[in-house]
């Protein structure tokens, strides 16, 4: 420990560079470049989100979209309806997101829903509340949800430029990453990951399994509904599929597994990688939308076979070794 | 809601029973892979797919009678089965279930979207004139289609049961599926048998691609609706349970023709989903009670 001090020094240093970097990055690039970085900054969110419950908790969720949308419907209808003001709808709607979270995170621990079995339940529940987004807004809402225009106003979460967007979601980002790592610090991050390893030898240590499998769910939940918000606000117009879609789940499990599940930084990682070869895919095989992921498919593939702890993960492991070996 | 009359009840109880078949034979794909490899197979709609195009183009270039090309759609199955388990799941045998599943999420990523690809997101449908007909017995309407796909479903359902029953390889199969270590002892080859068995359920739920291909639309994502009501249907049947997918698939389809009497439109699927949730929670091991794990 001779180097904390040194070493401190030189994370601040580092921490400071980058932060400053990316706060003076939007000057110099154009519109395109700033929605990509948003992107990436958006999807590493979502994917920390996910993160703290299917990386650190090891419950895996197939159907984060339920959150998602129901973080995006929550702001969106109480905006338009009720004129909540969307930063506080966001807020409504993380507890909305929480609320379903502990609803269907209490029934399947309670009943010891593990592994695929709890993947296959989440998917099951987000194409429940997709269906009904279906059915609903067929009859009010056929052409999706549009949140009339307000000009450019920070009040109402509204921009014509898309650097505000970028500080939100950098904002967003940052805020994630310094609770995963608060998290991973304190006694709550070993009993995620004693849970992960091993349910039943972690209940016998005396670990109270299924109120830190809640608690995960609760953030995870929460944290993911926000989100919903920030997209409805970016794009201002949702529809079922973009909100409760398989895809959206889909997406925002793919950044933390190839970037390594269960590290503080392989989401971010994660969501860069694809995010970047989904343009670049865009751009040469362009024809269908959705061909990307096709791309995510052969990345997925290859990352669960040769790197199953996802880049950071493997990477990790490889240092463990080396320094072991020494 | 309103109470449908007597004969809109007994057309769904029917059109319930004849898709119930098919969900039985896509099912029972589903159910095998999982009993003797413990895998759940997200892209076995990415198979059924690839079954309902190879149907179609051996019709549209070849002009191929769409149940003919059964002859042709299970041995394509068969073989894109093994490839899959060879190159790729058999990579992973021991790796987390997480991590299993999600490779098959990966394989049905990019199978889906390489035939986005290739054959863009168009909605085709096979246009085969004696097909479109339909019987009337009393005030039921059966579809044609519907009852050859019926039909043919429950003759592979059972010739696979013979198989599975009867032949030396299916003894194999069944022993690997209930004694690993059992059947490790006895000198079976379980490499061969996990192949073997993964290239079956791709040909069963090829077969019922076919099968489906002549009343429904094929566009490279349509295996994602059948894929989720497989799940439910294996589930709610007892995982690896061959019998249960059979009575599972009735169910079903039952649940979900008569539920579509009752309640609009796409919340019939929503009664299907809620189903699964249910019997995953309060009763993990299927409705026929098999212990589970």
């Amino acid at each position: 420990m001779v180097s904390s001090n040194s070493q401190r020094i030189r994370n601040i240093l580092v921490i400071g560079s980058v932060g400053a970097f990316l706060l003076i990055l939007p000057q110099f690039l154009g519109r395109y470049f700033i929605h990509l970085i948003i992107m990436i900054f958006f999807f590493g969110y979502l994917g920390m989100a996910w993160n703290i419950l299917g990386g650190y908790a090891g419950q895996f969720s197939f159907g984060h979209a339920a959150f998602f949308g129901i973080g995006a419907f929550t702001s969106t209808l109480l905006q338009i309806h009720v004129g909540v003001n969307p930063w506080i709808g966001m807020f409504l709607a993380g507890i909305a997101g929480l609320l379903l979270g502990l609803f269907i995170g209490s029934l399947s621990f309670r009943y010891g829903l593990r592994g695929p079995y709890f993947a296959l339940a989440m998917l099951a529940l987000a194409e429940m509340l997709r269906l009904l987004a279906v059915e609903w807004m067929a009859v009010k809402y056929p052409l999706g949800i549009t949140i009339p225009l307000k000009g450019d106003s920070f009040w109402s979460f509204q921009f014509t430029s898309k650097v505000p967007y970028y500080y939100i979601s950098l904002l967003m980002m940052a805020m994630v990453l310094y609770l995963t790592r608060e998290i991973e610090g304190r006694r709550m991050g070993s009993y995620f990951k004693a849970i992960r390893e091993n349910e039943n030898a972690a209940e016998v240590l005396g670990i109270d399994v299924f109120k830190y499998k809640l608690l995960a769910m609760a953030i995870s939940s929460f944290l993911t509904a926000v989100g919903g918000t920030f997209y409805a606000q970016y794009y201002l117009t949702i529809e079922e599929e973009s909100a409760f879609g398989v895809g959206v789940s889909i997406e925002v499990l793919l950044g933390p597994i190839i970037g390594g599940a269960g590290t503080v930084l392989g989401p971010v990682l994660g969501a860069g990688i694809l995010e970047i070869l989904s343009e670049v895919t865009r751009n040469i095989l362009g024809a269908y939308s959705g061909v990307h992921l096709m791309v995510y498919g052969a990345i997925l593939i290859f990352v669960i076979i040769f790197l199953p702890s996802g880049i950071l993960g493997g990477l990790q492991m490889a240092f463990r070794k080396l320094s072991k070996g020494r | 809601m309103s109470l449908p009359g007597l004969p809109l009840l007994l057309q769904s109880i029917v059109s319930g029973i004849l898709m119930g078949g098919v969900y039985s034979l896509i099912a029972i794909g589903l159910t095998l892979i999982f009993g003797v490899m413990r895998i759940i197979n997200f892209a076995h709609g990415s198979f059924m797919m690839l079954g309902m195009f190879t149907t179609y183009w051996l019709f549209a270039l070849l002009g191929m009678d769409p149940y003919l090309s059964l002859l042709l759609s299970i041995p394509c199955l068969f073989v894109v089965g093994i490839i899959v388990e060879r190159f790729l799941i058999a990579q992973i045998l021991d790796a987390p279930e997480h991590n299993q599943l999600l490779l098959t999420l990966g394989i049905s990523l990019f199978i889906e979207n390489f035939a986005l690809f290739l054959w863009s997101p168009n909605f085709r449908t096979l246009d085969v004139q004696y097909v479109k007909k339909a019987a009337m017995v009393g005030t039921v309407m059966i579809s044609l289609p519907k009852l050859i796909a019926f039909l043919f479903a429950i003759i592979l359902t059972a010739l696979l049961y013979y198989v599975l029953k009867s032949t030396d390889l299916g003894k194999a199969i069944r022993a690997t599926s209930e004694e690993k270590e059992g059947a490790l002892t006895v000198g079976i080859n379980m490499r061969r048998i996990y192949y073997i068995a993964f290239g079956i359920g791709a040909a069963c739920v090829g077969a019922a691609g076919t099968l489906i291909a002549p009343f429904f639309y094929v566009n490279p994502h349509v295996g994602g609706i059948f894929v989720i009501t497989a799940f439910v249907v294996v589930v709610l049947g007892g995982m690896g349970n061959f019998i249960g997918a059979l009575a599972g698939g009735l169910i079903v389809g039952l649940a979900e023709s008569v539920g579509a009497a009752f309640v609009p439109g796409q919340l019939k699927q929503f009664i299907i989903y809620f189903i699964f949730i249910l019997v995953l929670l309060f009763k993990p091991q299927g409705l026929f009670g098999r212990r589970g794990e």
